[in-house]
């Protein structure tokens, strides 16, 4: 499965038999609206999926014991400057500087308050610092592109980073990733526990790229697109970005918080 | 409110979220330390060499750790949380103490997969339980960790043949 994809020194135009973005797009407008809020785990465009998705139905359960509360974490765990990825290296970075902020709240609305996010992500030409990441396009040397921080008392976080670059990827022919930042997120609850992915307003690759729209209902779908919002931007120096998240409800009752 | 949709961790993720001591919740050779271990398998029975694992457990006595510290481990604090990558051949594991609980809360992460999953993976021998009295005896035992020399073992079939129980809690969207 995973080596009919692996067509990295392959000239594409030679290959008679692969599947195109045309191909995709069909399958992709298939599916819409065929699931709910959340990702499809059975989403055939998105063709790692196929051996790695469970067949059977998730096991509705009530949380338990250590399912009622999430891990702590603090300033043990997080220095103060690893929310900044662009002062990780002797030189500044190269790319379009920008500040990322925004709420973790509950599925009742309440804050999440300090606790760890975690993200990563390509650099602006679209490379990421990873060794299975063969792209040709150039590392920076002064960008590693993963940062961690806690959200405040109000359950806010706040990067600054740069803003990826779009990059290739072996799906089909000429496939190729919308700009994003991968999250990482937890609640007060285990059972809150999220990874996802933030996008840019206006992404034209939105439309053919099978990982974002293996959320097939439009509406939750917008809940992964940043917004830019000039009030966070600083004069001659960065623009900024807003994105605030919604976990899901949280199980304990008030009594078992205090 | 809608919660925000998962979206997989993707191919890169070594580079955000693995650490130094993440699977080590109490340092190799702990008098009382265990390894809890597995291999991740595809459709195919194939290892999954890009997946995350994440624990969260009790500590010995039962309780919830409220302790901080898990990416910067000290050594001595039991902080109840650790993550680990798997290798080549879909292998992860931990050192970590036998919770006083029945279960270890286990997250599931990899390439391929569009969002988390969430099992448990219950001591050998459980007594009564809510949630794997319920379940039919083969998918009962995808849940139960298996007892070793050093340990115990918990493997994760994705899907396929003894397809591992994954969960989902009320008022969470499927
Ligand atoms: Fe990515």
């Amino acid at each position: 499965m995973e080596g009919k994809y692996r067509l990295a020194a392959l000239d594409w135009s030679s290959v008679a038999n692969v599947t195109t973005q045309a191909d995709i797009n069909r399958e992709i407008e298939e599916l819409r609206g065929s699931g709910g809020p959340q990702p499809r785990l059975d989403y055939p465009p998105y063709r790692s999926s196929v051996l790695r998705h469970p067949t059977r139905e998730k096991h509705l359960v009530d949380p338990e014991g250590v399912e009622l509360w999430a891990p702590c974490f603090g300033h043990a765990d997080v220095g103060g400057t690893e929310s900044d990825l662009t002062i990780q290296h002797a030189g500044e970075p190269l790319g379009e500087r920008i500040v990322v902020t925004g709420r973790v709240v509950d599925g009742e609305g309440r804050p999440v308050r300090n606790q760890l996010v975690e993200i990563w992500q390509a650099n602006a030409s679209g490379r990421y610092w990873h060794q299975r990441d063969q792209h040709p396009a150039p590392l920076d040397p002064n960008f590693t592109g993963a940062g961690r921080c806690l959200t405040d008392g109000d359950g806010v976080y706040t990067f600054q980073t740069i803003r990826p670059g779009a990059y290739p990827w072996r799906n089909h022919v000429n496939a190729w990733r919308p700009a994003h930042i991968h999250f990482s997120l937890f609640g007060t609850d285990f059972t809150q526990r999220l990874v996802t992915q933030m996008y840019f307003p206006g992404d034209p690759l939105f439309d053919q790229d099978p990982i974002y729209q293996s959320v097939t209902d439009q509406k939750a779908r917008d809940l992964l697109v940043a917004a830019y919002d000039h009030s966070l931007t600083t004069p001659e120096y960065r623009l900024g970005y807003r994105w605030d998240i919604v976990l899901s409800g949280t199980h304990r009752t008030p009594l078992e918080d205090s | 409110m809608t919660s925000a949709p998962g979206q997989t961790v993707g191919p890169f993720f070594h580079l955000g979220l693995p650490f130094d001591g993440g699977n080590l919740l109490v340092p190799p050779g702990h008098p009382q330390g265990v390894r809890l271990h597995g291999r991740v398998f595809d459709g195919e029975g194939n290892g999954v060499p890009d997946a995350l694992i994440e624990i969260w457990q009790t500590d010995p006595s039962g309780r919830v750790p409220r302790e901080t510290g898990s990416i910067r481990r000290d050594g001595y604090t039991f902080t109840g949380w650790g993550r680990a990558q798997t290798d080549d051949g879909g292998h992860y594991w931990f050192s970590t103490l036998l919770p006083g609980s029945p279960f270890f809360a286990v997250t599931v992460f990899a390439r391929g997969l569009t969002d988390r999953l969430f099992t448990r993976a219950y001591l050998p021998d459980p007594g009564p339980d809510a949630l794997l009295d319920g379940l039919e005896p083969a998918r009962r035992a995808t849940l139960i960790t298996t007892r070793e020399e050093h340990g115990l073992l918990f493997d994760i079939h994705l899907q396929g043949e003894g397809e591992t129980v994954f969960l989902s809690y009320p008022g969470q969207a499927r």
